[in-house]
């Protein structure tokens, strides 16, 4: 690894990094500040949700989900947060190598005397230690937010372990696949549109394949691999569908890793 | 030895055309020209062999190493100015600089400070800020700032006002004298005649003549216009090409002894006469018919 590309890049994210945060932490307070009234009315709540619309409830997820509880309703907050967590992913993803090309510093860069896959090795380091820092963040604000908010309410550790946890490989599975993706595409103009797509696609595939019912679609998504609500009622992931998302992001890693080492630069023109 | 050592290198983008088979090398210590219109292959030439991309077939040396198995070790050596520079625009010139230097073993402090002195370049603005020839600055300063043996110029001095041409054509020099090899692309003539030794002309992708810049000199061909009053002049010399005669101008390209031409003009009842430099598109025109 190059320590100058890393910090370099390190240092170029660590202002996303404070604004994804407080984007997180500003949600999640926001959200768990309402649950000692929600779960004081939690009869009436509950009620409330049973007699929306079942289609309504799986599309947001809320099938079998305890409102009253406190990692009922944390995990509800906790798909708001998913959404964040894959368009930073995604953002990290699509441009990591592509704004290089994009802004013509690639010129700069490769032209050092420094191999392809030393240069991607370094960024994809940097990237993941801007993740993991946003993660820790996270963590931090949401037992902060459950211990502020539960009202003296109990909550089972391991499950909300299991939550905050299940974010690590959720993030890898938009910032590989990302990553690929722009390694698919000539050139990747703006990042932007293309996370948000990617997120936001992954999302509504989630909540169709809860309206469908039978349509497989959810095989597809992260947000179903790591459905908040199905960890709290199950107390553990569903295996199978972690390790086909395990998969995922290392067939996208291995191919980025191939696909770089023999990419031609495209020049300014 | 050769620096550079090109072999039967060729390049498709898809279908469409880089460069094809083209063979050529680049002794050590000398100015190397490397001159064709614009898209006939240049900047493709020098982006295979710093592995910006990848050829199609063929291969090239370098330093004696293959640039498709040592491109680390082999760009420790080189220095490479951009037709057009971009870099990180929130960076300062200095962190730049700073930046570019972390990649080299060498202790590069002193040799920033006076090439940075010597463009007029200041170090603590935003790149952001900086108009496009302060921003060649800052690439020059930056490909030169780790002493590197071999210097690829990608049509250098577009952006440059004359002064600051003249003072890169001069540091160009000095690193030449104390042993730099140099591959200098351009589309003008004019500044490929002043500093290259040899020089090698590429049309449409192939290479089509690899020349000492004095034989290059000596076919040198001029395009002449001539105005007359009564008649048509025959123009029937030696080394007259391409005679075109319009509204009683007459246009034609020589090549040879020009005073051969000159003392023809005299016997000539003329009005007006101009002798000039053919572009290289004319040259490229008239020089391989």
């Amino acid at each position: 690894m190059s320590t100058n590309i890393y910090r370099y890049e390190v240092r170029v994210r660590w202002k996303s990094v404070l604004i994804w945060t407080f984007a997180l932490a500003s949600l999640l307070f926001i959200f768990m500040a309402l649950f000692p009234s929600f779960s004081a009315e939690a009869a009436a709540m509950n009620e409330m949700v049973a007699n929306f619309p079942p289609a309504l409830k799986s599309a947001f997820g809320i099938s079998n989900l305890d409102l009253s509880s406190v990692l009922g309703y944390f995990s509800f907050c906790m798909v708001f947060c998913q959404l964040c967590f894959a368009i930073q992913a995604s953002n990290y993803g699509f441009g990591l190598v592509s704004v290089e090309e994009n802004e013509m510093t690639a010129d700069f860069l490769l032209t050092k005397p420094v191999s392809r896959s030393n240069v991607l090795r370094s960024k994809i380091l940097a990237a993941l230690t801007s993740l993991l820092a946003t993660d820790v963040l996270f963590w931090l604000m949401s037992y902060a937010s459950i211990v502020l908010f539960r009202e003296g309410k109990p909550y089972e550790l391991k499950i909300l372990l299991l939550l905050l946890g299940s974010v690590v490989v959720f993030q890898l599975f938009f910032f590989f696949v990302a990553l690929a993706i722009s390694q698919l595409v000539r050139r990747v103009r703006s990042v932007t549109p293309y996370s948000l797509g990617l997120a936001f696609g992954a999302y509504v595939l989630n909540a169709f394949a809860g309206i469908f019912g039978d349509v497989k679609l959810e095989y597809l998504t992260p947000f179903k691999h790591f459905d908040t609500a199905a960890i709290v009622l199950d107390g553990h992931y569903n295996l199978p569908l972690v390790l086909l998302e395990v998969g995922v992001i290392i067939l996208a890693l291995g191919f980025t890793w191939l696909r770089y080492a023999r990419r031609d630069i495209p020049t300014s023109v | 030895m050769n620096v550079i050592e090109v072999n039967k290198l060729t390049k498709y983008y898809g279908k469409s055309r880089g460069i094809v088979d083209v063979s050529f090398g680049v002794e050590e210590g000398e100015i190397f020209g490397f001159i064709g219109p614009n898209g006939a292959g240049k900047s493709t030439t020098i982006r295979l062999l710093l592995s910006l991309i990848h050829p199609t077939s063929g291969d090239a040396r370098v330093f004696g190493k293959d640039i498709a198995k040592e491109g680390p070790t082999i760009r420790e050596q080189i220095g490479y100015l951009p037709s057009e520079v971009f870099y990180y625009d929130d960076m300062k010139v200095i962190d730049l600089l700073k930046y570019s230097a972390s990649f080299y073993p060498c202790d590069c402090e002193e040799r920033t400070r006076e090439l940075a002195s010597l463009m007029e370049l200041e170090l603590n603005r935003r790149i952001r800020d900086l108009s496009y020839g302060n921003r060649k600055k800052v690439g020059i300063v930056q490909g030169l700032l780790h002493s590197p043996k071999l210097v690829l110029l990608d049509e250098p001095t577009a952006g440059l006002d004359p002064l600051m041409q003249r003072k890169f054509f001069d540091l160009i020099r000095d690193e030449n004298k104390k042993g730099v090899t140099v591959f200098f692309s351009s589309h003008i003539l004019s500044e490929v005649q002043r500093l290259c030794n040899r020089v090698g002309i590429i049309r449409e992708g192939r290479m089509v003549e690899v020349s000492d810049i004095r034989t290059l000199q000596q076919n040198n061909t001029k395009k002449i216009r001539v105005n007359t009053r009564y008649g048509q002049p025959a123009f029937d010399l030696p080394g007259v090409t391409n005679v075109v005669t319009e509204n009683g101008t007459t246009q034609l390209f020589f090549r040879g002894d020009i005073n051969l031409i000159l003392r023809y003009l005299t016997t000539l009842n003329v009005d007006d006469v101009s002798i000039e430099e053919p572009t290289l598109e004319e040259i490229f025109m008239h020089y391989y018919e």
